[in-house]
């Protein structure tokens, strides 16, 4: 089975299984991985489940629709490989992403 | 048509006089023609709201139920007529109230559906279900569609962001012990005025790095522009909403013009609101923008204003109403996180935000006309049994409570839900710590308005800890 890691702020790094089909942001909360709000719950609608991966991962992540970009837009801290993880189906494909989490979610 | 003439005058009193004419002035030109106007077109005054009972939902045909009622809080009937609207007409059209047709969205999904849709709903002009009084088009971002709502949003957020905020916490927290300090104790006394509304003066103070001591002007302020009849069937008044403006343009130039000397002579810049827009490229000189640079400043004094100052009582009256969450709390104070935004939910101080469709849109079985006002009722969407478990129950440890719709959704979402939350959660970490009880006596009184969800005076009595 494959794994993600999702690397806190501080450095703290959680390794974590893939259920395939979950979004990203579900499968930090499901873990319990800290550093995500997901306020609205998946729905795109809120920008508070903010991740940035790193540059050769963003491809296998697909491409941010428009309601995901124009809140990514209004994310203080975004970079240029920001995306929105509820808006990330994970595959077995993703075995070995790193997930970077911003120090605070708004 | 008949207005062109004044649409010009307005325009020309607006624009050339930008750049000479001190802000003050122009806001006070704007309400001479105000006044005008209304004598030219014979513009009735909109008629102050007569508080009446308001009947049993179960009586009434479903399309003669009308929310825009401003006693419908204060009545404690809003409950039951959101209810009904949820369960038989989620998308309501009425005909005809006393703020014209509107459209209710009443059901959660549906409401996050015209909130993310700002392509199909838009925000322009204004967001309250009545108008804004002419002539004093503050611009607000929050009453913008993008791309200009991005780059305003854009310019001010820092000041908002947790990295500020962090900057902050301190001075709001040492702020907020020195008000619970001198609370009496065993002796009733107004929490709105001496708790919740000095809390939040003295953070949007804070924010703005304001004179400490005038720091009830930031209050009074935002009240005014929080609602005359004709906008939320409040009851402040339009001539002392312009004259209240004119004096806050001027204090903020004034404020601005300090910071700008500063900096200039190279002194330290603070984390302040004005400072950052000052140290910003794209908004350094926004001063020269009246219009925009005051929209922005009172944006975020009226956002944060009866918004947090709600919260602040409503908690209190939810831990009477559930004494057991209490309890609960004193049990484990690292519950109040979680419960600040159990309260934002359960009190939802802003009752909606309206829209104005773009295009026919269908929504739950119903045609949306193009033009139509939409409102979107928040407060219904935090009782929606379909999205939210036992909705009407405080439950300070509920799961998933931050998925509440108070601070709304999408590109207009709360910019300010950060500093919301920690303002709530340092109050109740520093009450937890002094007093064993908080009780409320008697009712609370409510606030006249169909857009402020909150309370003009509630009776408190303080137990100190053991
Ligand atoms: C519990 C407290 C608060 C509540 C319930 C609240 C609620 C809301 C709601 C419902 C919206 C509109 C959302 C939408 O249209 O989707 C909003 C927008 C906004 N709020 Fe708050 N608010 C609160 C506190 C604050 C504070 C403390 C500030 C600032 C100091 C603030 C500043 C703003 C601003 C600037 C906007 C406009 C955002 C935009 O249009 O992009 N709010 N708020
Ligand atoms: S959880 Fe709200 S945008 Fe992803």
């Amino acid at each position: 089975m494959g794994r993600i890691t999702f690397i806190q702020h501080d450095g703290t790094r959680h390794t974590v299984d893939i259920e395939e089909g979950k979004s990203l942001m579900q499968t930090a909360m499901d873990n319990l991985v800290p550093g995500i709000d997901a306020d609205c719950g998946g729905s795109c609608a809120c920008g508070t489940c903010h991740v940035v991966l790193s540059e050769e991962w963003m491809a296998a992540a697909g491409v941010a629709k428009d309601d995901e970009a124009n809140l990514l837009e209004l994310t203080p801290d975004r970079s240029r490989t920001s995306r929105l993880s509820c808006q990330i189906t994970t595959t077995e494909e993703m075995d070995g992403m790193v997930v970077r989490l911003p120090e605070f979610q708004m | 048509m008949k207005s062109g003439l004044i649409e010009k005058a307005k325009a020309t009193v607006m624009d050339i006089g930008t750049a000479v004419v001190p802000m003050d002035l122009q806001i006070k030109g704007a309400h001479l023609l105000f006044n005008a106007k209304k004598k030219i077109l014979r513009r009735p005054d909109f008629p102050a709201f007569v508080e009446s009972p308001i009947p049993d939902v179960s009586t009434l045909a479903i399309e003669d139920i009308d929310v825009s009622n401003p006693f419908l809080f204060a009545q404690n009937r809003w409950e039951s007529y959101f209810k009904r609207l949820r369960d038989e007409c989620p998308v309501h059209y009425q005909k005809k109230s006393a703020f014209g047709p509107f459209w209710s969205i009443t059901r959660y999904e549906d409401i996050l559906f015209v909130d993310k849709n700002h392509d199909l709903f838009s925000a322009e002009p204004f967001i309250v279900i009545g108008a804004a009084p002419e002539g004093l088009s503050l611009e607000m971002f929050i009453a913008m569609d993008p791309p200009k709502h991005d780059v305003q949003r854009r310019a001010v957020q820092g000041v908002v962001a947790p990295k500020n905020l962090k900057e902050m916490e301190g001075l709001i927290r040492s702020r907020t012990q020195e008000v619970l300090d001198g609370l009496p104790l065993n002796k009733p006394f107004n929490w709105v005025e001496e708790v919740s509304i000095e809390l939040t003066a003295r953070m949007l103070a804070t924010l703005l790095d304001f004179p400490y001591e005038s720091r009830r002007k930031l209050v009074y302020w935002s009240d005014l522009a929080g609602g005359g009849a004709e906008t939320t069937g409040g009851t402040s008044d339009t001539d002392e909403l312009f004259r209240g403006m004119a004096d806050m343009a001027k204090q903020f130039s004034q404020l601005w013009r300090e910071k700008e000397a500063k900096r200039d002579a190279g002194e330290a810049t603070g984390f302040d609101l004005m400072s950052l827009m000052l140290s910003n490229d794209d908004t350094k000189n926004l001063i020269n923008k009246p219009m925009e640079f005051l929209g922005n400043l009172a944006l975020l004094i009226v956002g944060g204003n009866d918004t947090t100052r709600n919260s602040m009582t409503g908690g209190v009256l939810a831990l009477n109403r559930f004494p057991d969450e209490f309890t609960k709390l004193k049990n484990d104070p690292s519950l109040i996180p979680n419960m600040v935004s159990e309260i934002i939910r359960w009190q939802t101080p802003l009752a909606y935000m309206r829209r104005i469709a773009k295009q026919d849109v269908e929504l739950n079985g119903k045609t949306i006309k193009k033009g139509d006002k939409v409102v979107m009722w928040y407060a219904s969407g935090n009782r929606d049994e379909r999205a939210i478990e036992q909705p009407d129950q405080f439950i300070i440890d509920r799961k998933n409570a931050r998925n509440h719709i108070s601070f709304g959704f999408g590109i207009h979402r709360c910019m300010g839900n950060r500093l919301a939350e920690m303002q709530l959660r340092i109050l109740w970490e520093e009450l937890i710590q002094r007093f064993d009880k908080i009780e409320v006596v008697g009712e609370p009184k409510y606030v006249q308005s169909n857009f402020v969800k909150g309370y003009s005076e509630m009776t408190v009595k303080l137990t100190a800890k053991a």
